[in-house]
């Protein structure tokens, strides 16, 4: 059953509207809510979307609960190639928990909570940006780990980031939910304007195997990777400090260790390398810069550190 | 007067990104004032290119008070200013979301601090700032409440208005809320427009400024005399909003006192033209921004009223 959960008129003979599907089986009211699109930009959970959503029709049987599917919260911004809602160049993710009385974002906002909370699990999947590619993970702030990091490890994903609360992220869609008792998982995978098929369907077993742990799926699963979980590692940052060309030398998901040469930064006028780019730390690289333009400052890569000292080879 | 290059930022494709401070008098770090942090910012450019106007000539006067420095920063984002973009030209980051910065950070992250380690320290903080749906501002004063100044402070601008805000969580990295945690007391200043030059905007902006600065003995300027500020919470302003969409019309101006039950606008429909909605106004009070655009959405904030 498809269901408008939140809808505004728009100027000229349209209206701006943000729709679920629901797919519902047996006596259980269990629901997980798969929820995507905040940003235009991140298409990788539109495939997810797609994937999770064919194969419960094609199983029914094995589903006893609910699955609500929300493939576009930024229906607009994916539509126009826009990360933020394009008329207001607004982050959605940064208007959470809306309003009711808000305007217009902020409504929708308040509208979007309403309809996600009292999931028992809601998964919010994301996809870095255009800039940068990341493996699959999940992230989620210290003071919700305890509640959020079982569900976590079901998730099928290669990394579990545990990141320091921010103020700023009090305007998130996860945050609001998880303040609200919805325990919700932001997922990071792949890279903005593209689908991972390869992603998608690691996390498409992932989910699967949630709703077996929470006992709303009785069909073939399979057995999911463990992850590594950041506590007691810290991530390295690498940032250019060079404006040209990224040009990298390592690939995705490589370990490295402290000083390795891991691309350059060139100038396409001079025909010089403006920039050795080397390894801040030993570890795995979990996000490479995809876009190979760069300004000072952008960054190249994330790090992620061995538990105790020494490259994991 | 001293031009200085505060931050400078290197681009592969652009000339350098050269953030540039007028600096006028010296000793004491009395005020700064900063400009566009967005490329449509364009009023709050001009707003302090007006200010610089009139501090050359009270510093040729000598009227800038014995130890006490004034820096003025016009523009910031100047990159996405000559590309018609707001935000940040590469990564449509708002600079303005990036404060305190940090010096290793990203590249918007890496401007934020580059110049907030050149605006830090001063006693006080002034901000053109703007809104970010297409409209226009009765000129007011507006502060952050985070404890630290006192609203009282608001009045020495002698705009009509001056308004509290309490900060929401994506309000901690602007400038003007990251100013107040370094102890400068910081104030937002609304010039009406944003986009385009209001110059009787302007000529009240650059008036309340010097105002101000004037009040706090930093300078001695004459100015037209100002209003009796009014101090209110923006939790007990009225915002009205749109119940329809389509074709917005106004029918008052800012600054008119309505009373409750008054069309204050209409929306029509696009197509056949039939009046669809009529925006009245549900409190008594003075108008302080109206919606300046064609057409509209449901749900957007059309007028605000001070009660």
């Amino acid at each position: 059953m498809i269901e408008t959960i939140a809808t505004a008129a728009l100027a000229v003979n349209e209206n701006l509207n943000i729709q679920k599907r629901r797919i519902e089986n047996g006596r259980s009211k269990k629901r997980l809510s798969l929820v995507t699109g905040t940003h235009g930009d991140e298409l990788e959970g539109q495939y997810l979307a797609y994937i999770v959503g064919s194969y419960l029709d094609e199983h029914i049987d094995c589903l006893d609960g609910i699955v609500d599917i929300y493939p576009a919260l930024n229906p607009m911004g994916i539509d126009s190639i826009t990360r933020g809602v394009p008329m207001f160049d607004l982050d959605m993710n940064r208007v959470f928990p809306g309003s009711k009385d808000g305007t217009m974002i902020e409504m929708l906002c308040s509208m979007i909570v309403d309809d996600i909370s009292g999931s028992d699990v809601c998964v919010d999947v994301h996809s870095s940006n255009i800039f940068l590619k990341e493996i699959p993970q999940i992230r989620m702030s210290v003071p919700t780990a305890p509640a959020l990091l079982p569900y976590a490890k079901m998730m099928n994903v290669d990394f579990i980031w545990i990141h320091d609360a921010a103020t700023v992220l009090e305007s998130t869609l996860a945050h609001t939910l998880n303040t609200r008792g919805t325990k919700t998982l932001v997922v990071e995978m792949g890279v903005g304007m593209r689908i991972t098929k390869e992603y998608c369907k690691q996390l498409f077993g992932g989910i699967f195997n949630l709703l077996k742990e929470l006992g709303m799926w009785s069909g073939e699963t399979t057995p999911v990777r463990e992850p590594i979980v950041s506590e007691g590692r810290e991530v390295g940052f690498v940032n250019s400090d060079a404006a040209g060309i990224f040009v990298p030398c390592v690939s995705f998901g490589e370990t490295v260790e402290k000083g390795d040469h891991i691309g350059d930064v060139v100038d396409p006028l001079s025909s010089k390398t403006v920039e050795k780019v080397d390894a801040v730390c030993d570890g795995m690289i979990f996000t490479l810069r995809e876009y190979p333009v760069v300004y000072g400052g952008s960054l190249l890569a994330r790090i992620l550190q061995p538990a105790s000292g020494g490259a994991e080879k | 007067m001293k031009k200085k290059v505060l931050y400078s930022l290197r681009s592969p494709y652009r000339e350098q990104l050269d953030v540039i401070g007028f600096r006028f008098g010296h000793g004491k770090k009395s005020a700064a004032i900063v400009g566009a942090m967005r490329g449509n910012e364009v009023q709050q450019m001009y707003v302090c290119s007006r200010m610089v106007q009139e501090l050359k000539k009270l510093e040729a006067k000598g009227l800038i008070t014995e130890d006490h420095e004034i820096m003025v920063i016009p523009c910031i984002n100047y990159y996405s200013m000559n590309i018609g973009k707001r935000f940040w030209a590469m990564d449509n980051t708002d600079i303005n979301r990036m404060f305190p910065g940090y010096w290793q950070g990203e590249t918007t992250q890496r401007i934020a601090d580059g110049v907030f380690s050149k605006i830090q320290g001063y006693e006080y903080g002034i901000q053109l700032a703007s809104f970010y749906q297409q409209g226009n501002f009765l000129p007011h004063v507006k502060m952050m409440d985070t404890g630290f100044a006192s609203p009282e402070l608001m009045k020495d601008f002698g705009l009509q208005f001056g308004i509290i805000r309490k900060p929401r969580p994506y309000d901690t990295t602007t400038l003007n809320y990251n100013w107040q945690v370094w102890e400068t007391k910081a104030f937002s200043v609304y010039a009406n427009a944003t986009d385009v030059i209001d110059e009787n905007a302007a000529d009240e902006a650059v008036y309340a400024i010097l105002r101000f600065l004037d009040k706090q003995g930093i300078i001695s300027a004459n100015t037209p005399p100002g209003y009796i500020t009014k101090l209110i919470a923006e939790s007990k302003t009225k915002q009205l909003r749109s119940e329809a969409a389509g074709v917005f019309k106004s029918r008052i101006e800012i600054g008119k006192r309505v009373e409750r039950g008054d069309i204050l606008g209409t929306i029509s429909d696009p197509f056949d033209g039939e009046t669809v909605s009529e925006i009245r106004s549900t409190v008594s009070g003075t108008v302080y921004f109206e919606y300046f655009a064609p057409l509209i959405n449901s749900n957007t904030v059309c007028f605000k009223i001070i009660k």
